[in-house]
């Protein structure tokens, strides 16, 4: 008897619990995969949520996550209706949520590149492909961006496994994952790791704003091209926020021209985008057997 | 002397603990590794209390969640200690203290999502395991002679709620009120995997290298738990309990086809889902088993040991640092400052910090590890040696320490020891996340690829594993004749 009472109370309070603390339930919610340091994603989303509210009439709120796996189970479980998702995860997000679209991307990610970046400590000069690196390269240690990243683990780990025809981890003699792009420069920067890969965006800006101590760390390869970054949104969020409403923020996303903020991502615009231009990015996943 | 179980049981942990040495993978990778320390503990000493808006909503969240989940925790766990007798019962508690209370919140994260729900249930559900164990051995212990002065025909609820509750009531209490120490601790790491509470903050202040901003964190953190006798009133705890799942904040709502999704779809092995056959199930099986299962137990198992061992010896090392035999009353005061800090700490956020500033290897962890668990079985023996009563012309200084006072605390020392070996161990494999070769690694690594039923595999086996070792632990216990105490 006491005891059922107690399983009573407890499950009222559990609802309550539930019910007390939801947010409306007409919030436009999205995220971004934490890619860069947090000030800056903050700083950047916390300028597009205002942007998006501005244009789309609905109260529109920005979520920061810890993980790249976290953005895309956010996605998954529809408490955010658009994400700026890298290749993969994009890739990853799609199949999870039949009816998703990848409706914009940046100008640059069209054609995206990794830069393999190494401490100058280790003498490794530039060259023009990978395999002139082989010897150079065997027995350093290694460092990733996070586990879920497109330019700083996906494209990275392809071109290793093409080129030299061996995992990562006999490659070289230690291999972690920095977690993100920014960390990866000052881990290699600082010589934790004697060679990284990243995002070669990321680099460039920090470069531009003098944030990169030449001296210590340089660019020793460049990746080919491919397709990155995007914005992708839930089918179902015309059912839920208005006929056309997929549509408006495809537009609203598309003339974004306040130079802040673009330079804040950085891109020089956004483009649109479809599904089938990440096909690429899906093969090289399931290569490499980050997809099944 | 080697004639001593005592003895040859710690000289065997010893040397398995060396021979792990050299298989570990034990280095200092960073260039600046003592610069990159000065740093960081110039930035605790100049702290900037300002940073985020958001710290002191944090600090806020971080109370809350420790309280709700707790206050869960314990009554479920009391419910449950009531039915511990029962073998199925003792191995449900078993199996949800075996898991961790960050794989419980990455678990939840997948269908909850950011809801604080999610929080909430991380702390409850292993604490309830751990409440279930310790309650029941606390009623177990209970003088029975006040039972049976009893009167015939008095009903069994109020035999127990008269003779048997008062007697435990003060155990019960203090051991309650040390896991809201614990759980303000697990709360806090929560914010790692990106609930709203202190973790969060500091994980951003420190891998951008914001080191006074994550030394006020900590500061605040630390003021926090050594204040807890002052507002941790019994009075006030009725006000408390019930204000903060008010102060949990606003996540995002729950869809609860996820919850369904997860159960039915996502862990379900996917050959099992793709309805392949029997050789298909196994081989897929026998994939995570062999790259991913048996490398990690592996080094969880070595990591274990080497950080078992170090604790101990640290532990001994620590103890005279506030024990009455040693020192005066200045040398004692900051040897307990040192002991509260290093016990405050979680070992999460140690070797997160040791990680950053020393480079990836099992050092970090081992030293988290040891810093962590021998600031609490130090502070424990330590008090213990202020109850012993020496000869008047018993010696000093080393020869006491040796002679006198070691062999006298050695047999309490290795109960605690044993005692934390599974809790060692559950750490050990978490830590894996923070990118060390661990169980946990393997896991972090299954869901970042959104392969659920892997992650699921190998939450399992960790969870076996802990229980092995508890086991384990209470075998050797047991052999050695050492008594346990459940406040540790």
């Amino acid at each position: 008897m006491a005891i059922s009472n107690l399983r009573k109370w407890l499950a009222t309070g559990l609802l309550s619990l539930a019910a007390v603390t939801t947010v409306q339930a007409d919030t436009f919610v999205f995220t971004a995969i934490p890619d860069e340091d947090e000030t800056k994603l903050v700083e950047r989303f916390r300028g597009v949520a205002d942007y998006l509210q501005e244009q789309l009439d609905v109260e529109v709120r920005y979520i920061p996550v810890k993980s790249y796996a976290a953005a895309v189970s956010a996605f998954r479980n529809n408490q955010v209706q658009l994400a700026w998702f890298g290749g993969l995860s994009g890739v990853q997000a799609r199949r999870l949520v039949p009816g998703s679209e990848a409706i914009a991307q940046g100008v640059e990610d069209e054609a995206f590149e990794t830069y393999f970046i190494a401490n100058t400590s280790t003498g490794i000069q530039p060259a023009d492909s990978l395999d002139e690196l082989e010897d150079e390269l065997r027995g350093k240690t290694f460092t990733f961006g996070s586990k879920g990243s497109t330019s700083g683990r996906l494209m990275p780990e392809f071109y290793i496994r093409d080129v030299f025809n061996e995992a990562p981890d006999s490659l070289f003699s230690r291999v972690g994952f920095s977690g993100n792009h920014t960390r990866t420069l000052r881990l290699v920067e600082a010589g934790t790791y004697e060679v990284g890969a990243l995002n070669f965006q990321v680099w460039e800006k920090e470069l531009e704003n003098g944030n990169i101590d030449t001296d210590s760390v340089q660019v020793i390869w460049k990746t080919p091209s491919y397709p990155d970054y995007q914005w992708t949104i839930r089918g179902d969020v015309d059912e839920r926020f208005g006929d056309g409403f997929k549509q408006r923020v495809t537009e609203a996303l598309l003339k974004l021209d306040d130079p802040a903020l673009l330079e804040s991502f950085p891109r020089s615009g956004f483009i649109p985008a479809s599904n089938d231009d990440y096909e690429p990015i899906r093969a090289t996943a399931e290569n490499i057997g980050i997809l099944d | 002397m080697f004639a001593y179980p005592t003895v040859r049981a710690s000289l065997i942990f010893l040397a398995v603990a060396l021979l792990g040495l050299l298989v570990a993978d034990i280095a200092i990778t960073t260039a600046n590794p003592w610069q990159d320390l000065g740093r960081f503990f110039l930035g605790v000493a100049t702290p900037n209390f300002f940073s985020t808006e958001g710290l002191l909503t944090a600090l806020l969240r971080t109370v809350a969640f420790a309280f709700v989940g707790v206050t869960l925790g314990s009554i479920c766990g009391f419910l449950l200690a009531l039915v511990y007798r029962f073998l199925p019962v003792r191995i449900f508690c078993a199996f949800i203290r075996a898991i961790h209370e960050l794989f419980w919140a990455l678990i939840f994260l997948q269908f909850f999502g950011f809801h604080p729900l999610t929080g909430v249930l991380a702390i409850a559900i292993p604490y309830a395991g751990i409440f279930a164990k310790v309650y029941s051995e606390i009623l177990e212990e209970a003088d029975p002679e006040p039972g049976r002065l009893l009167p015939p025909g008095t009903s069994s609820i109020a035999a127990f709620l008269y003779a048997r509750i008062p007697d435990c009531w003060v155990q019960m209490r203090t051991y309650t009120a040390y896991r809201l120490e614990c759980g303000l601790r697990s709360s806090a790491i929560l914010g790692f995997v990106g609930l709203p509470t202190l973790g969060f903050y500091l994980e951003s202040s420190f891998s951008q290298g914001l080191y006074s901003d994550a030394g006020a964190m900590l500061i605040l953190f630390y003021v926090l738990i050594a204040t807890m006798p002052l507002w941790l009133r019994p009075k006030l705890l009725p006000l408390y309990i019930l204000a903060a799942p008010f102060f949990l904040g606003d996540g995002l709502p729950i869809v609860w086809g996820n919850v369904e999704r997860f159960f039915t779809q996502d862990i379900i092995p996917s050959p099992i889902r793709d309805g392949e056959g029997l050789a298909a199930i196994w081989a897929w099986l026998s994939d995570v088993m062999v790259t991913e299962a048996l490398p990690g137990i592996w080094n969880t198992v070595v990591l274990t040991q080497i950080a078992l061992v170090a604790t101990g010896i640290l532990s001994l090392l620590a103890f005279p640092l506030i024990s009455n035999h040693f020192g005066g009353p200045v040398r004692r005061t900051s040897g307990h400052v040192l002991l509260v800090i290093a016990r405050s700490t979680p070992e999460y956020i140690l070797a997160y910090i040791l990680l950053q500033l020393w480079g990836p290897s099992m050092l970090p962890a081992v030293v988290a590890l040891a810093l962590h668990n021998g600031g609490i079985i130090g502070h424990l023996i330590g008090r213990q040696t202020n109850t012993i009563h020496l000869r008047p012309d018993a010696p000093v200084g080393f020869f006491r320490y040796s002679w006198e006072l070691v062999p006298r605390i050695y047999r309490s020392f290795l109960a605690f020891l044993f005692y934390r070996w599974e809790i060692i161990m559950r750490e050990t494999a978490i830590l894996g996340i923070l990118g060390i070769y661990t169980l946990g690694f393997y896991v972090d690594s299954a869901i970042q690829n959104i392969q659920f039923d892997r992650a699921m595999v190998l939450i399992l086996i960790t969870a076996l594993l802990n229980i092995g070792v508890d086991a384990l632990g209470r075998f050797i216990r047991r052999k050695l004749a050492l008594q346990t105490m459940p406040t540790c």
